[in-house]
């Protein structure tokens, strides 16, 4: 009898060890799973296109000699002092309390020597961070955390956050471990609870409040500062056209794989839509109202590479803003700590417990000793470092397509890998004219 | 996403004022309503049924119209036509081959009543106003409404007033989230919406629950149970107006009344050229809760 | 002092909105610091919304009529009083100074208030101090539901009724209020009024100008039920 073939165990798909450890935990806690990060499931994105370069039909620039230009300003609809930034790339919001002193001084470091802005989160304007951003644009955000009126006016620009990527239509957490003194004091909070974040604003709700609350920043401001209005990837058709109609400057268009501090998991996976799909519509929204170029939109969600920035750009954005990757160029899921990333229960590259404050990096973190083991100076150099070859990177693709600037680079110089990606992003599948949706097939 | 206005008069001799404070009303609001404008005024009853259609192209459409409409019906038709809109009043009793006739023609029925004639294009309030000649309008009450649109088209049908019993109306400001459900239970009940619009689906229903037995108030009651979302509804009915808020009631209402008035506004800034203001009774109608003003 | 004409710091100057932009109105207001002006009337507002907003100075602002929504927002340092109603947002992130309101005030009075003191004589309606950072409310009449929602520091005083709802999620602000609670929100419940209180607030209905006895008032405020997650409390969330 003991000779009998035996069918190899076999795992469930559907209740993957993954899944059931999750079962477990749940069972466990009675509390869903909070992380930092963004959606880390497979979605279609700026790898699943590629440029067309020049070769007959086309003519390239050459490299390093003709110029592709790189400038982009932000902010030319009503405001008087529009931001002018050297480069398409912004930082992202990402909160003091979230991230640590040392790690917004790094932002604004790298960010100011790469000609380009930086922003506040959910927490309030550190000095570190005005200190050394060049440019730095204010967040106003449904909590109001540190909130006044001589930040909003020594802000170069104030973005008013609707949504994020990682949780449209949900508010903002910090759990007790971070909420420190400092991070209190600034916030108006007992020590070490764990803080809520509202949803929605305390003092308005829709485009058609939210049209007199920009009016109120502007009054405030003297009229000065470009408006942004950030919302998460969910419905950017409409949201984009309410932006619009709500009277933005520019709008910040966050997809799903945009990075948060912490949040449900079951919101970070499960809400919103591709980077890679929020953009066509938003763009067609911005057209439709005659306000392509006039009305900036930024774009954010999973860019990693100048060639992210490059497709984006084609696809219709004005510029890209990254938080993750420049975690990650500060020294964010370093292979070096990859021995206290185990400790934590992670590894190198999944490191995600951001809202627990034992960063090993430094970074995400109030703990005073993790958070010496960052030195703003070298992790800024890094930042400047890595914003450099994201340019480098998106001129060469854009010289390729023949574009003296970066700008000039079009929809039409696309192609698609799959066919999620052609009908998302609307360029043909690669070796057809045709893309899901096109009338004609 | 939008600014409402209602005034209903509580004085005959302001009849002939009816529209003129109402325009300024509406205007007040265009900030939060850009994209469409549109008013219902409860006139004169007439001795038929009034039928509001409209048509993109006017000129051909509604010449020779009533004529036309006369002898299918039979009786007597009469024709106002203001811009792209054209007020029929028809025999009492013809209307559902009223309907028919005016269907089979490709005219935009906007709404129909004994009192009730609906004026609403896309366009700036004030350039709506002036091309129906609101400021002239006579009648007992009105309510206006200015469309910031949110995810349904910016079109002449889309915009408010929705009418879809007779001289009944809703204007709405919020936004519905169960309203595409709430479309596919209408529908098949018989009470199909004929546009995208959250609003219109709002409308329906409580069409559908007064055709089912309901009274006004119950009808209203009802969208706190069954319409999920954010809502300020102001309701017209042949007598006066309704307002009921959602129970979050965060989209802004504010309401003026004087011994000549009741006034409704999303804000204060719609009553500021009404006369005697200064004096009014200014309060904001409570959540969930339905209010009625009727002669 | 030069013998030009300078205004003095007892002249008042008129801001009529009939004849002036907001813009206008509210530069020349922020620009106050560098005029010898301490003293501004604001003439037929008719419900504008932003007016006296971003002011920076002690100076004082008498708005004549009813104003819009976020009136005197983000005041600091200012003492802005209103003979008529207000819109949405009355104060909304004040720092410092003060803000009084003949009549009533619209929704999220004193919204998210780091401090100062906002005086209502007349009723607030929903989300009166709402996640209030610090500043003092005090409102002769009654609130609306919602009230104090997420509140995090600073005193809401109310002489008549609260809303549904009060304080739900609230923090370690402290509400007082006189007449009936319709509900408490979320971890919020009556506590016990002691001598400090009494005191805190006499002092508060005094600078109100309001005439009530500190001891007809009863105190509500955070269980800290909800400040560090329990699963046992998972329903209130």
């Amino acid at each position: 009898m003991k000779d009998i073939p035996q069918t190899q165990p076999r795992q469930s798909w559907t209740f993957s060890n993954e899944v059931n450890s999750e079962i477990r935990r749940a069972a466990y806690t009675g509390i869903y799973d909070i992380r930092g990060g963004g959606a880390k499931r497979r979605v279609p994105h700026f790898d699943d296109l590629l440029f067309l370069g020049a070769s007959m039909s086309r003519y390239p620039l050459e490299g390093y000699r003709e110029k592709c230009e790189t400038g982009v300003t932000l902010g030319t609809r009503f405001a008087r002092k529009p931001i002018e930034l050297k480069i398409p790339i912004t930082i992202a919001g990402m909160s003091f309390g979230s991230l640590s002193g040392p790690a917004k001084e790094a932002l604004g470091r790298g960010a100011t020597m790469a000609g380009t802005s930086t922003t506040t989160g959910d927490g309030g304007m550190t000095e570190e961070e005005r200190g050394h951003s060049e440019k730095l644009v204010y967040q106003y955000l449904p909590s109001r955390y540190g909130m006044n009126p001589d930040d909003l006016r020594r802000a170069d620009a104030i973005e008013v956050v609707v949504g994020q990527g990682a949780k449209p239509g949900g508010g903002g957490m910090l759990l007790g471990q971070k909420i420190t003194e400092r991070v209190a004091g600034m916030r108006d909070l007992p020590v070490g609870i764990d803080q809520r974040s509202a949803c929605r604003h305390p003092d308005w709700t829709g485009p058609d409040d939210l049209e007199i609350k920009i009016l109120e920043l502007r009054e405030i401001t003297g009229w000065e500062k470009p408006i942004y209005i950030k919302v998460g990837g969910a419905r950017p058709y409409y949201d984009v056209a309410l932006s619009v109609k709500a009277g933005a400057d520019v709008i910040v268009l966050d997809g799903m794989q945009g990075g948060t501090a912490a949040t449900q998991d079951v919101f970070i996976e499960h809400v919103g839509q591709p980077t890679l799909a929020c953009i066509r519509p938003a763009v067609k929204a911005l057209q439709d109202l005659g306000m392509h170029r006039k009305v900036q939109l930024v774009v954010s969600g999973g860019i990693r590479t100048g060639a992210d920035v490059a497709k984006a750009l084609a696809l219709g954005a004005d510029a890209v803003s990254i938080g993750t990757a420049a975690l990650v160029a500060l020294g964010d899921n370093d292979p070096k700590w990859e021995l206290e990333y185990q400790k934590l229960g992670s590894t190198t590259g999944a490191y995600d417990d951001w809202h627990e404050g034992r960063d090993p990096a430094g970074i995400t973190t109030q703990d005073p000793e993790l958070m010496a083991r960052l030195d703003p100076v070298e992790a800024g150099r890094r930042l400047r470092n890595y914003l450099n070859v994201l340019t480098l990177e998106c001129q060469t693709l854009a010289r390729a397509c023949g574009k003296s600037h970066v700008h000039n680079l079009e929809p039409e110089d696309l192609c698609a890998l799959t066919m999620e990606a052609a009908a998302m992003a609307q360029v043909p599948l690669a070796g057809t004219d045709w893309y899901p949706g096109k009338p004609g097939f | 996403m939008c600014g409402i206005v209602g005034l209903f008069l509580k004085k005959e001799d302001l009849r002939p004022k009816l529209g003129d404070m109402l325009t300024d009303m509406l205007i007040t609001m265009s900030d939060r309503g850009p994209d469409s404008a549109g008013i219902a005024i409860y006139g004169d009853d007439s001795d038929g049924l009034k039928v509001t259609v409209q048509s993109d192209t006017p000129e051909s459409a509604f010449d020779g119209l009533d004529t036309a409409l006369s002898e299918v019906l039979g009786g007597p038709v009469t024709m106002k036509v203001i811009d792209t809109h054209a007020v029929l009043t028809i025999p009492a009793g013809s209307r559902d081959a009223a309907l028919d006739a005016l269907g089979e023609k490709g005219l935009r029925v906007m709404g129909l009543g004994e009192a009730m004639e609906i004026y609403k294009e896309i366009g700036l309030p004030k350039d709506v106003a002036a091309r129906f000649g609101l400021r002239g309008m006579a009648g007992s009450h009105g309510i206006g409404h200015t469309r910031m649109a949110t995810e349904s088209a910016v079109t002449t049908l889309g915009a408010h007033p929705f009418s879809t019993a007779e001289d009944q109306c809703l204007v709405h400001n919020g936004s519905l989230s169960n309203h595409n459900t709430m479309r596919r239970i209408l529908t098949e009940k018989g009470f199909a919406p004929k546009t995208e619009n959250d609003t219109e689906v709002a409308a329906c229903y409580i069409s559908s629950r007064i055709a089912e037995g309901a009274n006004l108030g119950e009808a209203l009651d009802g969208t706190l149970a069954d319409l999920d979302g954010f809502f300020t509804f102001v309701m017209g009915t042949k007598t006066g107006f309704g307002v009921v808020r959602d129970p979050i009631a965060c989209k802004p209402a504010v309401m003026a009344e004087t011994d000549d008035y009741v006034a409704f506004g999303s804000e204060y800034r719609a009553f500021a050229d009404l006369p005697g203001i200064e004096t009014a009774r200014i309060w904001e109608p409570e959540p969930a809760t339905v209010y009625f003003w009727e002669r | 002092m030069q013998a030009t004409a300078t205004a003095t710091a007892t002249d008042m100057q008129p801001l009529d909105m009939s004849q002036m932009e907001l813009r206008e109105v509210n530069a020349t207001l922020q620009a106050a610091p560098a005029t010898n002006y301490t003293q501004f009337e604001i003439l037929n507002p008719r419900g504008s919304h932003a007016v006296a907003v971003g002011l920076d100075a002690p100076i004082a602002v008498t708005v004549r009529g009813s104003t819009g929504y976020y009136c005197a927002g983000m005041n600091k340092q200012a003492s802005v009083h209103v003979t008529g109603s207000v819109g949405p947002g009355v104060a909304e992130n004040m720092m410092s100074g003060t803000v009084v309101v003949e009549g009533d005030a619209s929704q999220y009075a004193g919204a998210t208030g780091h401090g100062g003191l906002l005086v209502i004589k007349g009723n607030a309606s929903s989300r009166c101090g709402i996640s209030m950072k610090g500043i003092d409310i005090v409102v002769h009449g009654n609130i609306g539901h919602m009230s104090a929602f997420m509140a995090q520091k600073g005193n809401l005083v109310v002489l008549g009724d609260a809303g549904s709802a009060l304080g739900d999620s609230i923090y370690e602000a402290r509400l007082f209020v006189r007449g009936s609670v319709a509900s408490l929100g979320a971890d919020c419940i009556e506590k016990e009024m002691r001598p400090e209180h009494i005191a805190l607030l006499s002092e508060l209905l005094e600078k109100a100008g309001a005439d009530a006895k500190p001891e007809e008032f009863r105190r509500y405020g955070s269980a800290r039920k909800l400040y560090n997650f329990n699963i046992d409390h998972a329903d209130e969330y």
